[in-house]
């Protein structure tokens, strides 16, 4: 555990390892996207902690790495609660066990 | 200070997932969004930090809100908020970690130790979004643009259609 990275590597798995168990795991479509926000927030800490600690930091490509995700995050999420908001008003449930019309 | 940060962002991500009332995860989803702003500003990454403060905590917990109220997620469901299989994606969450903290634990000597921190102003950042950067810059504008409107147009009210 000589470097401080490691800390940081494994705090962004857990988070990760947590966003995808919520994905996997809830019921409702906003907290399947809560999830998916929680892993790309993991990516973006590994993106930043590299940075940090890389040989060339003035190169400045892992912070521009994360700030690219995070804007592409905000356009994801926009897109996918308008698309929740949509389904809600089709089928007048966000339960995603309930939503298996396309099921054969 | 690291310990404590972590301790903050995996909590509010934990309460998050588990939290039945979906306002109260969205409430915690925001404390975990807060402690990785800590997290950017901790590793000396502070437009990043200021940029997670404002696009998370400013829009996506509002929106994360907005979407709540309007599909009306303050209710409980009575079949309980997680699903039948939850067995098997918690087992596939703890598989992904296994493997994850494995590499972490297995690399863990030939990541770099402590160097000098790192001076990234918001000059240098703004140069090489203009210079290097100006085309993933023009694509992500386009892509925001796309995505506003595609927002608006999906969740659009739609006429009742005379039959």
């Amino acid at each position: 555990m000589g470097s401080p990275l490691t800390g940081y590597l494994v705090v962004a798995a857990l988070l990760f390892a947590i966003g995808l168990a919520g994905a996997l795991v809830r019921r409702n479509a906003i907290m399947v996207l809560i999830g998916i926000e929680l892993m790309l927030n993991a990516a973006n800490l590994n993106f930043i902690a590299f940075w940090r600690y890389s040989p060339h930091p003035e190169a400045l490509t892992g912070m521009m790495f994360a700030i690219f995700s995070i804007a592409v995050a905000a356009a994801e999420a926009a897109v996918g609660l308008g698309l929740v908001i949509a389904v809600y008003r089709h089928a007048q449930t966000t339960d995603l066990d309930k939503m298996n019309r396309m099921k054969g | 200070m690291f310990y404590l940060i972590a301790a903050l962002t995996l909590a509010g991500a934990l309460a998050a997932m588990t939290l039945k009332h979906l306002v109260h995860a969205a409430l915690a989803v925001t404390v975990a969004f807060a402690g990785l702003a800590l997290f950017f500003l901790n590793l000396d990454a502070q437009f990043a930090g200021f940029a997670q403060i404002l696009v998370y905590i400013g829009a996506v917990a509002i929106l994360v809100v907005f979407a709540i109220l309007l599909t009306r997620g303050s209710e409980l469901p009575r079949e309980g908020v997680f699903s039948r299989t939850w067995f098997v994606g918690l087992a596939i969450a703890a598989g992904i970690f296994a493997v994850l903290g494995w590499a972490v634990i297995a690399s863990a000597k030939a990541l770099p130790s402590e160097t000098a921190v790192p001076t990234a102003n918001v000059h240098d950042i703004g140069v090489a979004l203009v210079g290097r950067y100006v085309l993933p810059l023009e694509i992500v504008a386009l892509l925001l643009t796309a995505a506003t409107i595609g927002a608006v147009i999906v969740a659009l009210h739609e006429k009742e259609r005379a039959r």
